[in-house]
């Protein structure tokens, strides 16, 4: 893959012996093949690549279903079955290895809708799920969406709280959730659980969690305008003066 | 899983770990933190941005005769991809009083905001809204929330990382807004970490006096992101979001102010004329123009977009010979390569050693003076570890930290962390992680004011985008800030602005004469931008591709 190697790799020629030999050069290791279908096509690709590195080394230009390429947006979220074996199994692209004989396709688009709602207007509790998610109350507990999740969440346990009115649990069970969609995709329910989960989080943030008296303080020096004459005082010295106030300044 | 080779070296780093962990313990600093006289040493030597090659001088356009990256110099000297005479400017596909260019987080908090006063607006994104950076964030905003901890102290820190070239009003406004803005998102359902006082929970970051590094365990991009898009979401007859259509050109009219721009829809290379009352650029940074050579932490789009459209209309850069290199990219294993490591493992106690296990550098240097550090050990000291695939790196003791702050810290405020390594068999609870310097971030942009106005009426600009407020090298924690605090001035000033235009004739005469420059310079090149997507397609894949059309890039 063209620029993907740091500089550094130039670099290496005769290195001095280091005073303790420590042993930290590695043997060039064989590139080893094997087989994927994308989208039903058979291509050989890098045993070591990831399903997104696998397409694009099979000379696929992505548009949709790549995004932060990092684990953290869900723009990739694949679904792939394996030989011999009748599951479906479920993966983000950039996270996820290759392996042999690997029937995958990445999914563009969830369908999905989102109610919109005026955050000010709610109320955190059950009522909020009630009106906006009726079909989460659908939910059979059958734990297909726990097991779709690429992240390893608690998926089902999150929808069951939120049918509880338990946004706490609603919120720290899906904190960690990418809305890639891969739960709503195998749900029999219909439900969307990464929306679910983001309103949770939202009631949680707005309205339950305890209330810094701190930053309440601060805003309130903002407001009085506390910091003004030390801002201006900063602003007007020249760049030596501030340097020398800055490799001065002690640290917490 | 480690390969066989490194296991030596991994030892190492166990037996010094009790020792290390009496240092950290000491209170005092586990490396004695450098001088100004040696973080200048250090960068010149080492940091890729002080190599002669890095910079060349561009030779058209607002910025012509200054030197500034190479990379970003032949990105400005490239074609446009449109033919001004294609369009009929009169008949507009979309009109809207703000168009905003880029759905990361400076977009979505601009479009908020402007909606607040009264302007719709239109958000252009190349991928989906939130595939940026802003996502990727892991650990977390600065803001001087603390009692024993004031915004001026920050503003202080924010000048000295950026080695004082940071425009002061800008450091100022983004220092100032910062406890406001965590108020912000918390009342918009941002659920920030706090301590069992309900205090804010916060840590110390590169290059921070103070701890005010606020967070969402290790997700607080992502939290802030999906909040941010949640409420866009909430807003459809003010907010318009066209995905897969970046703007590729701005539009202006005949008194030189912004008037929109010139959208493609990737999909179905269609092109649409965006007639707007005033445009907010927001497009975020360059990573994937691979300045060096590097692997990078940014997302897929990152490609720097919104400087050449900017530059071609004439808007002023700032600090484009200045790159940030995160110092704790993934090293190992390759198909993690580049992948950032959040500086908060440092802020919690986490420390950089080199194959004896021995540190060799303070763990929070700013930013430059950390990576240039990093590379001086690998390079000239020959005392980092070599990956199967030829990289270099460093060891960041992440285990140590269980030790300091308690078992099962990591899983509870790292879970992006450990989901990332355990995927390869690396738990980083028992074993350390191989970092190297990742391109990060683009430390200037497009040169604004407090009001994220340019040189160009109508133009404004918020978030990695721009230039100026973190001088020539950004701390951690103040690019969430950043895109928070300029994407709501951008969205208010905006707003404020449309109330008084009547636009005048659409132009796109600037494409035009940037043309005519480029020929009278005499630069001869099939480079074509805005890039919009790098390509990793194997060179012999596309040697076959015989009947392909490439656009830079993309077919």
């Amino acid at each position: 893959m063209p620029k993907k190697k740091a500089p550094a790799k130039k670099k290496t020629a005769a290195p001095a012996a280091p005073a303790r030999p420590v042993k930290t050069a590695p043997q060039e290791p064989p590139k080893k093949m094997l087989t994927v279908y994308i989208m039903g096509k058979a291509h050989r690709v890098p045993a070591e690549a990831t399903i997104m590195g696998a397409i694009e080394y099979a000379g696929y230009q992505i548009k949709r279903g790549a995004g932060c390429r990092e684990g953290f947006c869900g723009a990739c979220a694949t679904v792939y079955r394996l030989p011999g074996d009748y599951k479906i199994y479920t993966g983000l692209a950039c996270t996820t290895l290759v392996q042999e004989g690997m029937w995958l396709s990445q999914l563009p688009v969830i369908p999905a809708q989102k109610p919109v709602y005026d955050i000010e207007k709610l109320e955190p509790n059950v009522t909020a799920f009630q009106v906006l998610y009726p079909e989460i109350f659908r939910c059979v507990a059958c734990n297909t969406c726990t097991k779709a999740c690429p992240q390893s969440l608690e998926v089902m346990d999150y929808i069951q709280a939120a049918i509880r009115g338990d946004i706490e649990k609603v919120m720290d069970l899906s904190f960690d959730c990418l809305s890639c969609g891969l739960c709503a995709i195998r749900c029999p329910a219909e439900i969307v659980h990464y929306n679910v989960g983001i309103l949770g989080r939202r009631l949680y943030g707005r309205y339950l969690a305890p209330k810094s008296p701190e930053l309440e303080k601060r805003l309130q020096e903002m407001r009085e305008k506390k910091f003004d004459k030390e801002y201006k005082e900063l602003m007007g010295l020249g760049r030596d003066e501030l340097k020398k106030r800055y490799y001065a300044r002690d640290t917490e | 899983m480690y390969p066989e080779y490194m296991l030596e070296s991994l030892k190492l780093v166990e037996e010094t770990r009790s020792k290390r962990l009496e240092l950290e313990k000491s209170g005092k600093p586990v490396f004695k933190p450098m001088t100004a006289e040696e973080r200048d040493d250090v960068l010149n030597k080492f940091h890729p941005d002080y190599k002669k090659e890095s910079r060349r001088v561009v030779h058209i356009g607002p910025n012509r005769g200054e030197e500034i990256t190479t990379e970003v110099a032949d990105m400005l000297e490239s074609h446009s991809r449109i033919k001004p005479e294609f369009f009929h400017l009169d008949k507009p596909d979309y009109e809207t009083d703000i168009l905003i260019v880029g759905g990361g987080g400076a977009g979505c908090a601009a479009a908020i905001i402007a909606m607040q006063n009264g302007a719709k607006s239109i958000i252009s994104t190349k991928l989906r809204m939130g595939d940026a950076n802003s996502m990727m964030s892991q650990g977390g905003m600065q803001a001087a929330v603390p009692a024993k901890d004031s915004p001026t102290r920050h503003y202080l820190d924010a000048m000295g990382g950026g080695h004082f070239d940071n425009k002061p009003d800008l450091v100022r406004a983004m220092t100032e807004d910062g406890p406001e803005v965590v108020k912000w998102l918390e009342d918009l359902g941002v659920v920030w970490d706090k301590n069992p006082d309900h205090s804010m929970y916060v840590l110390h970051g590169g290059g921070t006096s103070r701890k005010r590094m606020h967070s969402c365990r290790d997700y607080t991009g992502a939290i802030i992101m999906r909040t941010l898009m949640d409420e866009v979401r909430n807003h459809p007859d003010q907010i318009t979001t066209l995905e897969f259509m970046p703007t590729v050109e701005l539009l202006l009219d005949g008194k030189g102010r912004c008037a929109g721009g010139i959208l493609y829809n990737m999909e179905t290379a269609e092109y649409f004329i965006v007639k707007a009352k005033a445009t907010i650029i927001a497009t975020g940074g360059y990573g994937r123009l691979h300045i060096r050579g590097f692997d990078t932490t940014n997302h897929y789009g990152a490609t720097g977009d919104g400087l050449i459209m900017a530059y071609r209309a004439g808007a002023k850069l700032l600090y484009m010979d200045s790159v940030q290199y995160h110092p704790t990219g993934a090293s190992f294993p390759e198909q993690i390569a580049g992948f950032l490591i959040t500086e908060k493992i440092r802020g919690a106690g986490g420390q950089p050693l080199n194959k004896f296990g021995e540190l060799f550098v303070f763990p929070r240097e700013p930013r430059d003076v950390e990576s240039a550090a990093f590379i001086r050990e690998c390079l000239e000291r020959h005392n980092g570890i070599q990956t199967p695939s030829g990289r270099w790196g460093v060891w960041l003791d992440s285990p140590l930290i269980e030790i300091i702050q308690g078992s099962g810290y990591l899983s509870k405020n790292f879970p992006a962390m450990v989901r990332q390594f355990i995927r390869y068999q690396i738990d980083i609870t028992k074993e350390p992680m191989l970092v190297y310097p990742s391109l990060h971030y683009q430390n200037g942009g497009i040169e604004i004011n407090a009001k994220c106005e340019t040189n160009i009426p109508g133009l404004y600009v918020a978030g990695e985008a721009s230039g100026g407020v973190h001088g020539r090298n950004r701390l951690m924690g103040n690019s969430v800030l950043d895109y928070n605090v300029f994407g709501r001035r951008a969205g208010q000033y905006a707003a404020e602005y449309i109330k008084h235009v009547n636009l005048g004739k659409l132009s796109l005469e600037h494409i035009t004469a940037y043309e005519e420059e480029l020929k009278k310079a005499r630069i001869k090149t099939d480079r074509m931008a805005p890039v919009l997507l790098p390509s990793y397609i194997p060179e012999d894949v596309r040697k076959r591709q015989l009947t392909a059309h490439y656009e830079g890039t993309l077919r």
